[in-house]
């Protein structure tokens, strides 16, 4: 019961963090840190993989509610939740984590939780530019943006898992 | 009947992924459509209040910046009437401007960062906002009425795909049309420039008045930079927008009062 509480608390903290804070940040005018990725991210390793996919529809729908883009970020997170198992599977090797552990910064170290936030956040954002465009055509601007972005993405959730993921504390 | 069982539960992982990406791309295809937009675009009153009341907050940080453009509006207008006053004296004349009617209104949310940005202002049905009304800022144009509840109205930007305005070049009153790439939000694409015209960097551009959404005259930008692409009788040139669509705050909603009356001409003209 607590941990769903706790689950939806961040939820809340994180879309209000993006919607009313970081769409605000526009870096070089277009780059936009998009830090509501990491709901889906810290997701228990133990849920069940149709719910994990139901959660990030949710979450990028929720976002496309705020921004007047619908579908377009719900895609995104999808695409990303249907590899997340995956990405843990090929960076966590064989040792899967057991008890009550979370994919997050302070239970699975630094070096992990790096490697696994830069790889989905880059799936993420590749399907979202992707989808963005809908074509082809500019496929130089699309890799630039969307490497750019992944980079200030990554930056604020190791940032905010820094400040708000200790031990004991944990949001 | 087991087996479709069996199968669907088996599968059920990626039949879920396949359903929920088919509903989002669907649901992304149909909102590039200009006038699905207007349907689509969530102007409910839910976002409409978290960002109201978020920007109740962060209007203060502007406020500076926010008054001094207002003051250098208002110095402007009131020259703008002197002038007028002298000239009403003399001449009584029909000015298409006087048709139009201005609303103010504030945003509430607006993005420049993606391929089609929109702009949510804090007016709606109830003061009198409807599909196809034009906004513009102090500096210039800003976008196109889409969607309108009560209390909100949701618009196209300037910076979206859909966004075609008809502008003349101030100089010579040649038409052309504005487009904007999706690269810089600062720069836009003025089309369809005859090669014959002679444009260069530094030009003014205005809104045309043909499409009985903005009134003529109304500010666009500047030339920047000339381009003529081989092989086309068509030129374009690079055009810095007069708004700065990153702080727009204060706007307008125009309308022209005389809407109706000729959009049922134009529409007889097509039935002919």
């Amino acid at each position: 019961m607590i941990r769903y509480l706790k689950l939806s608390g961040r939820f809340v903290f994180l879309i209000m963090l993006q919607v009313l804070v970081l769409n605000n940040i526009r870096l070089g005018g277009y780059i936009n840190p998009l830090i509501y990725v990491l709901f889906v991210l810290m997701i228990p390793f133990n849920i069940k993989p149709w719910l994990l996919l139901l959660s990030g529809f949710l979450t990028g729908l929720t976002i496309d509610v705020f921004i007047g883009t619908p579908g377009l970020h719900a895609g995104a997170t999808v695409f990303m939740s249907f590899f997340r198992q995956t990405v843990i599977r090929l960076t966590l090797g064989h040792r899967l984590p057991e008890g009550n552990l979370e994919p997050t910064l302070y239970d699975m170290g630094a070096r992990w939780f790096f490697t696994y936030t830069a790889i989905m956040v880059v799936i993420h954002h590749t399907s979202l530019f992707l989808l963005e465009s809908f074509s082809l055509k500019q496929v130089s601007a699309i890799i630039i943006r969307t490497l750019l972005s992944s980079i200030f993405t990554v930056l604020m959730i190791i940032i905010y898992s820094f400040i708000f993921n200790r031990g004991g504390n944990k949001t | 009947m087991r087996n479709l069982f069996r199968f669907l539960l088996q599968y059920h992982f990626f039949l879920l992924f396949v359903l929920l990406e088919t509903i989002s791309i669907l649901l992304l295809v149909n909102s590039h459509t200009y006038h699905r937009a207007a349907t689509i675009t969530f102007t409910s009153s839910i976002t409409g209040s978290v960002y109201e009341s978020w920007n109740s907050i962060t209007n203060y940080f502007s406020l500076d910046y926010q008054n001094n453009k207002l003051a250098a509006e208002n110095a402007r207008l009131r020259s703008e009437i002197t002038q007028l006053k002298e000239r009403s004296d003399s001449t009584s004349f029909i000015n298409n401007e006087y048709t139009f009617k201005h609303i103010p209104a504030k945003v509430i949310s607006n993005s420049v960062h993606f391929r089609n940005n929109y702009i949510i202002v804090n007016k709606g049905r109830s003061s009198g906002v409807r599909p196809d009304m034009g906004i513009i800022s102090p500096e210039g144009v800003a976008g196109i009425i889409t969607g309108v509840t009560e209390h909100y109205s949701t618009a196209l930007s300037v910076l979206h795909r859909h966004a075609r305005i008809s502008v003349i070049f101030q100089k010579t009153g040649q038409l052309a049309n504005l487009s904007w790439n999706g690269e810089n939000y600062k720069t836009g694409m003025v089309e369809d420039i005859p090669s014959h015209l002679v444009v260069q960097p530094g030009d003014t551009v205005v809104t045309s008045g043909h499409s009985l959404i903005f009134p003529e005259g109304i500010m666009v930008g500047t030339i920047t930079e000339y381009i003529e692409p081989p092989g086309s009788s068509l030129n374009k040139a690079v055009l810095e927008f007069s708004t700065d669509f990153n702080r727009l705050r204060h706007v307008y909603v125009v309308y022209n009062s005389l809407y109706p009356e000729l959009d049922s001409l134009i529409n007889t003209r097509k039935n002919d």
